[in-house]
């Protein structure tokens, strides 16, 4: 056993100096290695000035957005995921095999060098009449729906996953009792799949929080836009970079989604149990 | 009239497939279409949108005659190779077993530990790795080395391709971890006892119930990390740009339509590498559905069978 704890300690080593240092710097002037050093390169230079951003008022309306993104960015994906999901897990129509096998090769599409093309159909989404305003171009409404659309690849191949794991017998008695398919989905198998449905979720909003190129991309205010495009709006702020300040801005973004990882690891450790059971 | 159930359960396939349709048609096969129909013009900065023209294959056959296309597609075939098979499954996977036999609150730290480089901020998390390999008196590789008598330098530019492997692989690591180990913990208790019982050890367990019992999520990782690999760029943007030899495939498009010294954005050009790409991830992806037998994963589903 403990043979076990050193070997991911010394797998670690990188990780763990790696995070100590950006630590130690969110209270330092400069360091050398991971000694905080003044002006003069000794020991000292302690300070809190690296923190001084909380106090900016646009970093809480980034902290907001994010929340907001990563929220709604999960339950559109976990949704249409699920739907998609279960239709390929349970119905047969043509060109099903087509189509599973397309929402792995749609990973292949470089989303960055799409997000040129995405440019244009955004601003196309901007002048349509109605929904125009709220998910064009610039607008959070069009931010999450690309990233919803690039989650998709993985959402429905683990959603189906989860579908085909579950018991078919419930689902067959309500059919043969006339409920319909619609309603076995919403009634029955979504709830069966709930350990699936948590693990997607904290999946995606982990991701959610951190997304920095779509919303960099396509909001124009990029400086509250997000926590991340917040730090790079900081950076380019601030030359010659301050990397004490820059370091804490990136602490202030990681510690809620770790805490957050902490406390739900144990249901989004059900990610893929549909597959290993399955179809092995 | 009277619809059939056949109908009805055309229509309701109809209904939950639609919002998928609806977003892979505006946010992959449109842009796909665009970007393919603006490799086959010479649409850029310079002649704007309305004076550019058709100008057939010649963006390939530009990329074709490029001297530098060879070493590009060499190093991007290197780095997704070894970054996938060392740290992405290697790596991912080696992480995903210690922790599972640890198991407890330790394990749960280790694997939150490895969560972080997924977690930070690209730019940040990057900036750590630059910390880690700056020349004296900053970085820490050389303050370790020094003692040893190792002269020292920017590791970052000593050794790019190491680095830009460590950046990546780091992060990969972390999403085979989640899935091996849930694949892992989802493996009957009851199969390992069994074989405990029997005298087996470890290493034995792993080779002969655990890794068999997780076949499908490890083929699945290979598939998607590479596609990954392939088209991400991000981290090694920030860490070097490209520079020492490392410019990698998606790198060099986002340099073409995006971001280069000149300021001329060639979106014509940009457009033809990003295709290529397109066409080397579809290749990939192909391949792997046939050799892994994806087909027996997409078995016939259970409505027919009521």
């Amino acid at each position: 056993m403990p043979f076990r704890v050193i070997l991911l300690i010394v797998l670690s080593v990188p990780i763990i100096v790696g995070y100590l240092w950006m630590f130690i710097s969110t209270f330092s002037i400069r360091t050398h290695g991971l000694m905080p050093v003044d002006s003069n390169g000794n020991f000292g230079g302690l300070t809190l000035a690296n923190w001084a951003f909380l106090k900016d008022p646009v970093l809480w309306q980034a902290l907001l957005n994010t929340f907001v993104l990563a929220a709604a960015l999960t339950f559109f994906t976990v949704l249409i995921s699920s739907m998609a999901g279960y239709a390929l897990s349970r119905i047969q129509f043509p060109y099903r095999r087509q189509l599973l096998s397309l929402t792995l090769v749609l990973h292949a599409f470089p989303s960055v060098t799409l997000l040129i093309a995405i440019y244009f159909v955004l601003k196309g989404l901007s002048s349509s009449p109605i929904l125009g305003p709220w998910i064009g171009y610039n607008t959070m409404g069009g931010v999450i729906l690309v990233s919803v659309a690039m989650q998709l690849p993985l959402g429905i191949w683990l959603m189906k996953g989860f579908f085909d794991g579950l018991s078919w017998d419930v689902e067959r008695s309500a059919l043969l009792d006339g409920c319909t398919r619609l309603g076995v989905f919403w009634r029955i198998a979504l709830p069966m799949a709930g350990p699936g449905v948590a693990a997607l979720s904290i999946f995606s909003f982990i991701t959610g929080w951190g997304s920095f190129l779509i919303p960099y991309t396509f909001m124009m205010d990029q400086g509250s836009a997000t926590l991340a495009t917040y730090l790079m709006q900081s950076m380019t702020d601030t030359a010659p970079a301050a990397y004490g300040t820059l370091a804490a801005i990136g602490l202030f973004q990681t510690i809620p989604i770790l805490g957050f990882f902490i406390f739900t690891q144990k249901h989004l450790m059900n990610i893929y149990t549909g597959g290993s059971k399955g179809a092995g | 009239m009277q619809k059939t159930a056949k109908e009805l359960s055309q229509e309701d396939t109809f209904t939950l497939l639609s919002p998928t349709f609806f977003l892979v048609l505006l946010f992959f096969l449109l842009p796909v279409l665009i970007i393919l129909l603006m490799s086959f013009t010479n649409v850029s900065t310079d002649t704007g949108f309305d004076q550019w023209r058709w100008v057939g294959l010649s963006n390939y056959v530009k990329i074709l005659n490029h001297p530098a296309t060879g070493q590009h597609l060499w190093i991007t075939l290197k780095y997704v190779a070894v970054t996938l098979l060392l740290f992405n499954v290697g790596l991912g996977l080696a992480i995903a077993l210690l922790t599972t036999s640890i198991g407890g609150k330790t394990g749960t730290a280790f694997r939150a530990l490895w969560l972080l480089p997924r977690i930070t901020p690209s730019v940040i998390y990057v900036l750590m790795w630059k910390y880690l390999g700056a020349d004296a008196p900053y970085g820490l590789i050389n303050s370790f080395l020094a003692p040893l008598g190792v002269t020292p330098q920017n590791w970052v530019a000593a050794q790019p391709f190491l680095f830009i492997v460590l950046v990546n692989g780091f992060i990969g690591a972390s999403f085979g971890m989640i899935i091996f180990t849930s694949a892992i913990e989802a493996i009957p208790r009851d199969y390992l006892r069994a074989a405990m019982i029997d005298g087996a050890n470890y290493f034995q367990r792993v080779r002969h119930i655990i890794l068999p019992m997780i076949k499908w999520p490890l083929l699945f990782v290979v598939t998607f990390q590479t596609l990954s690999l392939l088209t991400s760029f991000e981290q090694i943007m920030i860490l070097n740009d490209g520079a020492g030899g490392m410019e990698v495939w998606s790198l060099w498009a986002y340099h073409a339509a995006l971001n280069n010294y000149y300021g001329n954005f060639q979106w014509g050009f940009g457009g033809a590498l990003a295709m290529v790409l397109v066409v080397i991830g579809v290749g990939f992806c192909w391949v792997y559905l046939k050799f892994f037998k994806f087909s027996e994963l997409v078995s016939q589903p259970k409505i027919d069978a009521l």
